[in-house]
């Protein structure tokens, strides 16, 4: 029940940590389905339809439902300790951000179980994607759920901009933040500038499926295109929102494990301000094809080769920390140092792409496949993972096993190399993204597409050495220290797992590398900048969790609202948007209350700190 | 204990709104969802411009629109959001009563705004201007149906917010939520002023 009604930054974190995992283990079983029916040509595993759904919610599930809640996860747990914060700016904010993203993934994968899962690929083009004719009823999910989800995110996002500008601790300036910090900070605002085009270009498929507009119907003089355009305006950003967090968390890494300071911070800062700029200005590379002119094309190709200017600073920069440094091999470490290679993998291919004479060759091949599972896989989640083992012992009390933490690391490695370079291969000799089988008249497909798959098994089985891990390491007693890592930010100067008030007392910051400064000037702990007085706490409600479910329900009443059920009484209540307009009645039932019921909170008394709250 | 209690007895400050560091995250919060409002509306902006001459065998833009009746429309707003400045004065000035009656004179504009413009949606409709007729007609309902559907929640809020001044009186509590509600209805007028210019005077002329 605590953890339902919870409004606490760090057990929100977990839920998130939770909940991208949940979705992250369907998204790779998606995965391995995709691979499964590949690694023969002509194979007959899955069939046209069903292997549409699956790779359309591995896409999705993947980009929305697990890479983003697992960067939310260390987002909010991290992000208030490394500023030196008791919670976020909207605590109560943050659980309504976390359920309705939930609630919002919830409805994307109920459709498996409702007449079939979205097939129109993660993009859902238009056409294909706006009429009936084209796509199942998935499609409505994909939208309504997306535009569900997209809104906890976007809340989100909005909470921890807000709390980064306003609840720092004295001393922490904006040059002092620690890069994880700042690149949520860059991130957030990506995602409040890129989600609300996502929301209309949900709301305007939704309408066109479900309330026949005609937006994208050609027909009526609808543009196929401008849903290209929205989406892409979105959706470049989004990889953004993605990597950028994933950036921080490799240069928090790669500084402790160097035990240097990061090589150039302020450039660094500068580098992800400018890549966040330049973000929104490259959609048009994902539609060189489209027909848009030479004149598009050229500026949009050049903008995107751009980008990969702040990124080479960024590469650069992580080098040179390390370059001279005392460097400890930890698991955190060894995943940072094969992101570094990796991801300039990626990169290379992006600039490769971002040439549109070029790109008509790669288009939609499985070139572009390669390219963005190197950019996604190879930079956000071998960030996340070493995420999980820097900031585990700080989000659990106890530290995952090291050796079998590289054995993970090393199988996990070598499959996504095994599986994915060779696919840059398959794409330049013809092989098309999306397709369900291929003949075996194709020389080298069947070899290639085979060696494939064989990667795909060892990554799997990596990952279920990463869960071992976990849960391996879950059933032992609580071993971690404050400090581990011999860290060099705030979070390291609280005991783990992390008491529910953060900060006994706020802490004074003199310099970057806040912890780090203290520790070399001979101080073990941090200089307080107030006095030990009673702290205040919001008071755990319920309310998110509830308005969340009614989206929910108010979703589920829209789409099923022209829906020919068999008993009169549920068709009737569908059919006259009693169930749609009854869900937004809940939730606007729980914003009044929340209005009109003050919250007063309550207080942890110094005499209370000393004995309380060990336990995240 | 007595230090818990410290905000309540003390004179209400000059800028009650800003006083405590809820008040202080609600304001900048609230900016921030402004500006992902702004790119809300700059994308229905955006398709509503793409779409706009796609009218099919429907009625054309320059046809519809009215003048007089959106130049009402407009006028009325306009004057809405001079009320709730006049509101955030009187709250700075502590005056309850004057800011009470401005929120309600902003409210009351506001519903005429409304009204007028269910009218107008409803004209439409009879001229064949339906939501399902064209991409024309499905992009200018989509982006004035949004900002209408803005109105009546701005005006559901800010109706809340003078039952709570009734009920809380002026404190460090409830001053943020006129201030925020207030830059909420600003907001709108903002946005109305732009469909005014891209929706109805481009109509017109372009």
């Amino acid at each position: 029940m605590d953890w339902l009604t919870t409004v606490d930054h760090k057990k929100i974190g977990i839920l998130y940590l939770l909940g991208g995992t949940l979705f992250f283990v369907l998204g790779g079983i998606e995965a391995m389905l995709i691979r499964l029916q590949l690694m023969f040509p002509e194979s007959n595993f899955l069939d046209a339809q069903t292997y549409n759904e699956v790779l359309t919610m591995h896409g999705t599930t993947m980009i929305f439902l697990a890479a983003m809640p697992l960067l939310f996860a260390f987002m909010n747990f991290i992000v208030p300790l490394q500023i030196g914060a008791r919670d976020v700016a909207f605590p109560f904010v943050n659980a309504l951000g976390f359920w309705t993203f939930f609630f919002g993934g919830i409805m994307v994968n109920v459709s498996w179980f409702l007449g079939g899962a979205p097939d129109a690929g993660w993009t859902a083009y238009t056409p294909l994607s706006s009429s009936e004719v084209f796509s199942g009823k998935g499609n409505d999910f994909y939208a309504v759920g997306l535009q569900i989800a997209g809104l906890g995110t976007l809340m989100s996002g909005i909470n921890f901009l807000a709390t980064i500008i306003n609840m720092r601790a004295p001393g922490m300036t904006f040059m002092r933040m620690p890069l994880f910090t700042w690149t949520t900070f860059v991130s957030s605002l990506l995602i409040l500038f890129a989600f609300p085009p996502l929301a209309v270009g949900l709301f305007l498929l939704t309408f066109d499926r479900l309330f026949d507009a005609n937006f994208f119907e050609i027909g009526a003089g609808g543009s196929a295109v401008l849903w290209q355009h929205i989406f892409w305006i979105f959706g470049h950003p989004e990889v953004y929102i993605l990597i950028l967090p994933a950036f921080g968390i490799i240069s928090e890494v790669v500084s402790t494990f160097s035990k240097k300071r990061l090589f150039g911070y302020s450039s660094m800062v500068f580098a992800t301000l400018l890549i966040a700029f330049l973000s929104f200005m490259v959609w048009v590379h994902h539609m060189f094809t489209d027909g848009l002119g030479p004149i598009a094309n050229a500026l949009f190709s050049v903008a995107t080769m751009l980008i990969a200017v702040p990124t080479g600073i960024k590469i650069f920069n992580w080098l040179f920390t390390m370059w001279g440094g005392q460097i400890r091999f930890t698991t955190a470490m060894l995943h940072v140092v094969a992101f570094i290679p990796t991801f300039v993998m990626g990169g290379v291919t992006g600039v490769m792409l971002a040439s549109p004479p070029a790109d008509f060759q790669y288009h939609d091949s499985y070139f572009v496949v390669a390219h963005f599972h190197y950019v996604i896989v190879g930079g956000i989640v071998l960030a996340l993972f070493a995420a999980v083992f820097y900031w585990w012992p700080k989000m659990f009390g106890r530290m995952l096993n090291e050796t079998l933490g590289k054995l993970a690391f090393w199988l996990f490695f070598i499959g996504f190399h095994l599986t994915f370079f060779i696919q840059h291969i398959l794409g330049l000799i013809g092989m098309q993204r999306r397709i369900f089988t291929y003949l075996a008249e194709h020389e080298g497909w069947a070899e290639m597409n085979l060696v494939s798959t064989i990667g795909a098994f060892f990554m799997a089985a990596g990952v279920i050495l990463y869960v071992l891990n976990i849960v391996i390491t879950s059933l032992k007693p609580r071993n971690a220290s404050a400090d581990p890592w011999d860290g060099r930010t705030l979070e390291w100067t609280l005991p783990s797992p992390v008491p529910v008030y953060n900060f006994k007392q706020l802490p004074l910051v003199r310099s970057l590398d806040a912890f780090w400064a203290e520790k070399m000037a001979g101080n073990k702990e941090m200089t307080p900048a107030e006095p030990v007085g009673p702290i205040h706490m919001p008071s755990n409600s319920i309310l998110p969790l509830i308005m969340a479910f009614g989206f929910f329900v108010s979703g589920f009443g829209f789409m099923y609202a022209k829906h020919d059920f068999a008993n009169d009484f549920v068709r009737m209540l569908f059919e006259n948007h009693i169930v749609s307009i009854g869900g937004l009645v809940i939730t606007a039932i729980c914003m009044i209350l929340r209005s009109l019921i003050d919250d007063p909170g309550y207080h942890i008394e110094p005499e209370e700190l000393e004995s309380k709250g060990v336990k995240a | 204990m007595s230090s818990h209690a410290h905000l309540e007895n003390q004179p209400l400050p000059a800028e009650p709104e800003r006083a405590t560091l809820e008040g202080r995250n609600k304001i900048t919060g609230f900016w921030l969802f402004l500006a992902g409002e702004t790119t809300l509306f700059g994308t229905l902006f955006a398709t509503y411009i793409a779409l706009r001459n796609q009218t099919l065998s429907g009625p054309t833009a320059n046809e519809l629109f009215d003048f007089e009746l959106v130049a009402l429309a407009t006028f009325i707003l306009l004057v809405s959001s001079l009320f709730s400045v006049l509101a955030v004065n009187a709250m700075h000035k502590h005056n309850v009563k004057a800011l009470q009656f401005w929120l309600f004179a902003t409210v009351i504009f506001g519903l005429a705004f409304l009204v007028l413009e269910i009218y107008e949606f409803n004209h439409y409709t009879e001229l064949g201007h339906t939501w399902s007729k064209s991409a024309f007609s499905s992009s200018f309902y989509a982006l004035v149906g949004f900002h209408g559907a803005h109105v009546a929640f701005g005006l559901a809020w800010i109706a809340s917010v003078i039952g709570q001044l009734f009920k809380k009186g002026l404190t460090t509590v409830t001053a943020p939520k006129v201030y925020v509600s207030a830059l909420y209805w600003h907001f709108i007028d903002v946005v109305w002023v732009f469909i005014f210019t891209v929706v109805y005077l481009m109509g017109k002329v372009g």
